[in-house]
């Protein structure tokens, strides 16, 4: 080891120690304290901190669960039964956990909705982009294995259709469905895998949003108007400006899926998964989760088997070459006056799609769920290309601080464009 | 020059050490991935003998055979007509009925939907039967014949019919 390597000093001792042997003071003090964050970020820039918090949430509360929980097809339901009415405060830790998944999902879609509006997909951020698609991609897994673990008649039925799934791959989909499933059909061979690997995956999560994490430290956090850093006047450190605006979020999300979990604990559950599982009846409605919702109405818009599975996974692995579709080098929607509403127009539609998932096949809703179908893929292939190529984006800010000084500008009555802002006239001093 | 056995001789060292142990990894990996397939106790998995000779013309019952659903319809004279009428060649899944039934009145069908797994409607009288009057998937809109054939709606293939046997007028051996 090199013996000349400059340790860092800390006025604690101890610290010091530590220091020396593990540099992982420094590391914490500049990645979480140091760490400058653009001070123009709005609370868009909070929901990967509470994504954060959710799954640890998500964690905690799922190991609790497992301490009651049995995962045997004649018992798995009953157990479930037994932590909501006999285990102290069993009842809270399942709202906890049935909840937090709904929140998870609908904190990581804002999440998502930020990076997309706000460009933090592109260069230099790609593969923070991608580790964040394959952390969705596990999260809807990890959600699809924990929905089969209470062994209603949605568990059941949802894990059959899904599993199913798979059969349509040409030759080797059966096979390949009977190994995932263990049986020919759902059963205890199923039930019991799915609990072990519901119980793995957050962990995997967990490593995965680590890397994505490390990642996004290394070039910094994309903000509003998607320009870089470039001077300490453009940021704030991380400590503790936005740890605390980060709490503030925190406190009112802890607000929201309070509410939920105390006043309306079953708003988001299917009524028929409190029925035990029956391999014999299937339910007139198969309803997958909400937040699942969008990719199952594609699935359904496509009037063949093999399609409908090949389209319905393409629309998530569609997400992993955003950034090299996308040829604008412009990251903010806000300077992209054309681009903006077709994003806008993106989100709507996955909006409607989510609807229309949770509703029958057929009639109008077909019909809907085959438009935004187009819509949603021509959003991809077509109009994010093209548009980046056509569209002339408005003129950049020259730095985050002169955003500020044209906004104080403007305010005051001035804002002519030859006058210098002060933030400009400061950044030259530097 | 002198050098160049004696790398030679290290590179083979070095390739056969690296493709032995990917081997022994891809080895002891498989019992890992065969671990997941069926179990023997689940491949054991046995027949079931039905009785059947309480089922009316045009009733039909639903019995449990590994763990899947099995239709055992005794079909009314119209049915079988309609079923026979339909030219083979006109399905998605072309199969005539008399190569789905040993004997015309019995028809015996996995109740499993061929598109994602649903049990098709139809066994009650109340169910909805379909455009066909044979049995609908509420899941995602199959409409299946009086002969188990698919004949609207995503579903790429026919009912199938399970392996079964007559032991004698009144009771089937399903397995």
């Amino acid at each position: 080891m090199d013996k000349n390597r400059k340790v860092h000093q800390f006025k604690n001792p101890v610290l010091n120690w530590i220091e020396f042997r593990l540099p992982i003071i420094s590391y914490f003090k500049k990645e979480y304290g140091d760490y400058p964050m653009p001070k123009n970020c709005n609370y868009f820039w909070s929901f990967g901190a509470l994504a954060t918090i959710t799954l640890v949430t998500m964690i905690v509360s799922g190991i609790f669960l497992a301490m009651n929980y049995t995962p045997h097809t004649d018992m798995a339901f009953d157990s479930v039964e037994r932590i909501m009415r006999d285990v102290n405060y069993g009842w809270l830790m399942r709202y906890i956990h049935s909840n937090g998944a709904a929140f998870f999902f609908i904190i990581v879609y804002i999440h998502i909705v930020r990076a997309m509006y706000f460009g933090s997909y592109k260069y230099p951020r790609e593969l923070n982009w991608i580790l964040g698609v394959f952390i969705f991609l596990l999260m809807m897994a990890t959600s699809f294995l924990g929905y089969t673990l209470p062994w209603g008649q949605m568990s059941y039925w949802g894990a059959t259709v899904i599993t199913n799934l798979f059969s349509a791959i040409p030759f080797i989909g059966e096979g390949l469905k009977t190994w995932l499933l263990g049986d020919y059909n759902v059963g205890n061979a199923t039930l019991n895998r799915f609990f072990a690997l519901h119980y793995v995956l957050p962990f995997v999560i967990f490593g995965v949003v680590g890397l994505h994490v490390a990642a996004v430290h290394v070039h910094g956090s994309n903000n509003p108007d998607g320009i870089d850093i470039k001077t300490n006047n453009d940021s704030v450190n991380f400590f503790p400006y936005m740890l605390i605006k980060d709490t503030v979020a925190m406190c009112a999300f802890g607000v929201a899926i309070s509410a939920v979990i105390f006043f309306g604990p079953n708003l988001m559950a299917e009524v028929d998964n409190y029925i035990p599982a029956d391999p014999l009846v299937t339910p007139a409605h198969i309803v997958p989760n909400w937040y699942l919702a969008p990719f199952y109405a594609i699935l359904r818009a496509v009037p063949d088997k093999l399609g409908g599975v090949l389209l319905m996974f393409g629309a998530i692995v569609i997400l992993f070459v955003l950034p090299w579709l996308d040829r604008s080098k412009v990251r903010s929607c806000n300077y992209r006056p054309i681009y903006k509403w077709f994003m806008m127009g993106f989100f709507v539609n996955f909006f409607a799609l989510g609807y229309v998932g949770m509703l029958p096949a057929e009639g109008l809703y077909l019909l809907i769920a085959r438009v935004g179908l187009l819509y949603y893929f021509g959003f991809f292939f077509i109009i994010t290309p093209f548009v980046g190529w056509i569209e002339k984006p408005s003129k950049l800010p020259l730095s985050i601080s002169d955003v500020y000084a044209k906004n104080i500008a403007t305010n005051i009555g001035g804002g002519e464009k030859g006058i210098p802002s002060p933030a400009m006239q400061k950044d030259t001093n530097l | 020059m002198a050098k160049k056995p004696k790398n030679k001789r290290r590179d083979f060292l070095q390739l056969s050490t690296v493709t032995l142990g990917a081997v022994g990894t891809a080895a002891f990996i498989w019992p890992f991935l065969k671990s997941m397939s069926p179990a023997e106790d689940t491949l054991a998995a046995g027949s079931t003998e039905v009785d059947i000779s309480a089922i009316e013309e045009g009733q039909s019952i639903t019995i449990k055979w590994r763990g899947k659903p099995v239709f055992i319809k005794k079909r009314t004279k119209d049915e079988i007509d309609a079923a026979k009428m339909v030219q083979a060649s006109d399905l998605r899944d072309p199969q005539d009925d008399a190569d789905r039934v040993q004997k015309e009145e019995w028809l015996v069908l996995v109740g499993v939907c061929t598109h994602l797994g649903c049990v098709p409607l139809g066994q009650k009288v109340s169910d909805m039967k379909g455009e066909y009057d044979g049995w609908y998937c509420p899941c995602h809109g199959s409409h299946y014949d009086t002969s188990g054939r698919i004949r609207k709606g995503p579903a790429p293939k026919n009912l199938d019919v399970p392996p079964y046997t007559f032991l004698n007028d009144n009771t089937i051996k399903i397995g």
